[in-house]
């Protein structure tokens, strides 16, 4: 006898749908799955079985055969275990099925019938609801992310009896509630009012946030460069649903939803030095988003970014360029979405200590430029901001005078972004993003700026590529002063924080 | 290494060798010279001193080389790091002569970062060595040199330098040669006033300014100029105020001012572009001379 179940699996971020046909028929007692399967799948067999027996059913010593359709696309992890168990329960006719209809099913077994969860269950569930799904029978620790899904309803189980009882209409189940939607809801786990003095770093942080910068900051260890780093995502502005839906959808795939509902923070990913570069893009037979994918809408941090793989930083040019990467493999090739915020940080010089002030730097002056001639001219023209980040004297961690929390701080950069997507006309837009041509149309600078301007290149010994950016800098920093003009002030902040700029200085 | 199509050699019997060398008791025979000596480099004074020094000792040394060159003074020192840098660099910026003395062959540069320095006193004064081209430079040709600086001066003024400096040793030679010796003092917690503060004690001459120098050593001055004071901004002068020869943070500035620290920041920049402060690395400010 023939059955067939519906259900669906992950390429990339979305989802397409899969027909688990099962034949049960004459010959010898076998059990075979054809339609590509990796070994996950292929395994699926024993637990299939086990579990299949564990909850009083029978598996019949006949031949098996499952087709997964379309059978030219590789399968791979063991979400299709459900699926194939109540097709074979049908197709034995053990149980009747009314309610598959309309239905898809998914979710891995384990030998004693229980369902574990499994990754993209919210893309599923998105496709599954333009597909003309109504119904989604999901595992219970991912019924909360399939229930995001509007006009879907979702059946939370825990086991492969539950589902049978649900399905004869003996134990019908409630479908489980989509949570409303809404913008607030972000809980941060830090806050910038534990940062104590950094001044100038957390105002450096602020115009990041507000302009949507990059930074890369220059500080001895112990600095407080990661603590800082740590705490931008809180003065960022708060995810709106649909990004905070686009996150959720990553973590899922990724398998790292750990039954939440949806992500409400920015994401903050510090990827170690040694990571390799598809860990950072996104990788596998099937790829997976990498770290570039799982910073989407919020920061990627790479600490010591001197001592990173030079392929690895290669492969960032795409992510920061386009806001996307494209994984190629041979069966496939994929797109992941990859917008963030980065910021960087590293040594003012080989030991660390130099411009410290509270320590002695025995490096030589040839030495400290070697190691700062290892971040490339095009890798630096990623950064708006580099900026330097001193110790902090011990007496002023001492102190017990609150800092400005991260919820104040963001208000004021709430306002700067209003003005710079009112400017540019697009959701989202902000001055990091401005071309050349925007760049000339919204930063221009009267005769008294451009002396300056031109003055304070010669005198310091600016190099040439920082004109564009100073000016993109001093709009974001007029942009906080709610000011239109662009005067003197807000060109000379802006050249502080291009330290790099002014390579003699960082060896001084 | 570098081109040495300027090096020239001057030897003992040479009209341009440098008299002052002629009497005192190791006198190179040859000298490898770039640039040009003058009659004038006659009237010369050595600063000399430690290589990692502080932004006080860099900021003296500089001071006190812009001062004597205006009084005609030709500055002598070792184009090492830091003190001796300085007093070229001092020299050079008030538009004075000045004459590096190298521990090395004329046409290396050692340290390498000082290369846009020697380019810059071999076309306002002269690189010599005793030693020929191609020599590299190692320890033992250091206090080596010493004597053809001292030699050179009419004085040496130490600023700076730690216990067992290379700086006394130059003050030997001084003593030796009949030249005056001078120290500058400083903070004695630190220990680059360890060398300065133990000449003062075998009585060397303390020195507070250019005068003192110019006085003791009888070369004729008027008053030391100073340039006109510039006009500061209600702000600038705040934040001038908070500023010494010890660096501090654009932080502590802005908290010591109890302003936030981007209006600090952008009159910062501005006391710098008009060459009142330098930046120094780490966000680090500290007064210019």
């Amino acid at each position: 006898m023939l059955a067939k179940v519906r259900t669906a699996a992950v390429q990339g971020l979305d989802a397409y749908p899969v027909d688990v046909e099962v034949d049960v028929g004459g010959g010898l007692p076998a059990f075979t799955i054809v339609g590509l399967p990796d070994t996950a799948v292929q395994e699926a067999k024993e637990r299939v079985r086990a579990a299949i027996r564990n909850s009083n059913f029978e598996v019949p010593s006949r031949k098996i055969t499952i087709n997964l359709a379309p059978a030219d696309v590789r399968k791979e992890g063991p979400a299709f275990d459900l699926p194939m168990a109540i097709g074979i329960l049908l197709a034995t006719e053990q149980i009747r099925a009314s309610g598959l209809d309309g239905a898809m099913a998914l979710g891995e077994l384990s030998l004693d019938g229980g369902i574990r969860p499994v990754p993209g269950v919210l893309s599923i569930a998105m496709a599954a609801r333009a597909g003309g799904i109504h119904t989604l029978i999901a595992p219970a620790v991912n019924a909360q992310e399939a229930a995001l899904v509007e006009g879907l309803q979702v059946y939370a189980v825990r086991s492969l009896f539950q589902v049978t009882q649900h399905l004869e209409g003996e134990e019908v189940l409630t479908p489980v509630r989509s949570p409303p939607h809404s913008d607030a809801g972000a809980d941060y786990a830090v806050d910038f009012a534990e940062v104590k003095g950094q001044a100038y770093a957390r105002r450096a942080l602020e115009i990041a946030a507000a302009g949507g910068h990059n930074v890369l900051m220059v500080g001895p260890p112990g600095a407080g460069k990661t603590m800082l780093a740590r705490r931008l995502p809180t003065i960022l502005p708060p995810l709106i649903w649909d990004e905070a839906i686009e996150v959720t959808r990553i973590y899922s795939v990724a398998g790292r939803l750990n039954g939440h509902g949806p992500v409400r923070e920015r994401p903050f990913r510090s990827p170690h030095h040694s990571t390799s570069s598809a860990a950072l893009v996104g990788g596998g037979t099937v790829p997976r988003p990498g770290e570039v994918t799982l910073a989407h809408h919020g920061v990627l941090f790479l600490d010591e970014l001197p001592e990173f793989h030079r392929d690895a930083l290669e492969v960032l040019r795409q992510p920061l360029e386009e806001g996307f990467v494209t994984v190629a493999r041979v069966q496939s090739t994929v797109t992941f979405p990859s917008r963030f915020m980065l910021v960087a940080a590293m040594n003012p010089c080989p030991c660390g200590y130099h411009g410290d002030g509270l320590r002695e730097c025995l490096c030589t002056p040839s030495q400290i430029a070697r190691y700062l001639g290892r971040i490339s001219g095009p890798l630096l023209d990623r950064f708006d901001l580099h900026i330097e980040v001193p110790r902090v004297p011990s007496g002023d961690l001492m102190t017990t005078l609150p800092a400005e929390p991260s919820t104040d701080i963001r208000t004021r950069v709430l306002r700067a972004r209003a003005r710079q997507q009112e400017r540019l006309g697009s959701l989202g837009a902000c001055n990091a993003g401005m071309t050349g041509r925007l760049l000339r149309k919204y930063c221009r600078l009267d005769e008294e700026g451009r002396t300056f301007l031109r003055a304070a290149i010669e005198r310091l010994g600016l190099s040439a590529r920082a004109h564009d950016r100073i000016l993109r800098l001093a709009r974001t920093i007029a942009d906080l002063e709610a000011a239109d003009v662009l005067t003197n002030a807000h060109l000379a902040e802006a050249v502080q924080y291009r330290a790099f700029d002014r390579p003699l200085r960082l060896l001084a | 290494m570098g081109d040495n199509d300027d090096i020239r050699i001057v030897a003992r019997d040479d009209e341009e060798y440098p008299s002052a060398l002629r009497p005192i008791s190791d006198p190179p025979r040859e000298l490898f010279v770039r640039g040009t000596l003058l009659p004038q480099d006659e009237i010369a004074v050595a600063i000399v001193g430690a290589r990692r020094a502080s932004e006080y000792g860099k900021a003296v040394a500089r001071r006190l080389a812009a001062d004597l060159v205006a009084c005609g003074v030709t500055i002598v020192s070792g184009m090492a790091r830091g003190i001796d840098g300085a007093a070229h660099q001092g020299a050079l910026d008030g538009g004075g002569r000045t004459i590096a003395v190298l521990g090395c062959g004329p046409d290396m540069v050692y340290p390498k970062e000082h290369a846009p320095l020697m380019q810059r006193i071999i076309r306002s004064g002269a690189v010599v060595s005793e030693f020929p081209p191609e020599t590299p430079p190692r320890p033992e040709q250091f206090p080596q040199r010493n004597r053809i600086i001292s030699g050179l001066a009419k004085g040496v003024v130490v600023v700076e330098g730690r216990i067992g400096s290379g700086s006394l040793i130059t003050a030997d030679f001084a003593l030796e040669q009949g030249r005056e010796v001078f120290a500058v003092p400083g903070n004695i917690f630190e220990e680059t006033t360890w060398a300065p503060h133990q000449l003062v004690a075998q009585g060397a001459r303390l020195v507070v300014s250019a005068l003192d120098i110019l006085d003791e050593l009888k070369i004729p001055h008027g008053s030391v100029q100073r340039p006109a004071a510039v006009s500061l901004s209600d702000e600038e002068r705040a934040v001038w105020q908070q500023l010494s020869f010890t660096p501090l943070h654009v932080d502590r500035i802005a908290a010591n001012c109890g302003q936030p620290v981007a209006l600090i920041s952008r009159v910062l920049l501005s006391l710098e572009a008009e060459g009142l402060v330098d930046a120094l690395a780490g966000q680090r400010y500290v007064k210019k001379v």
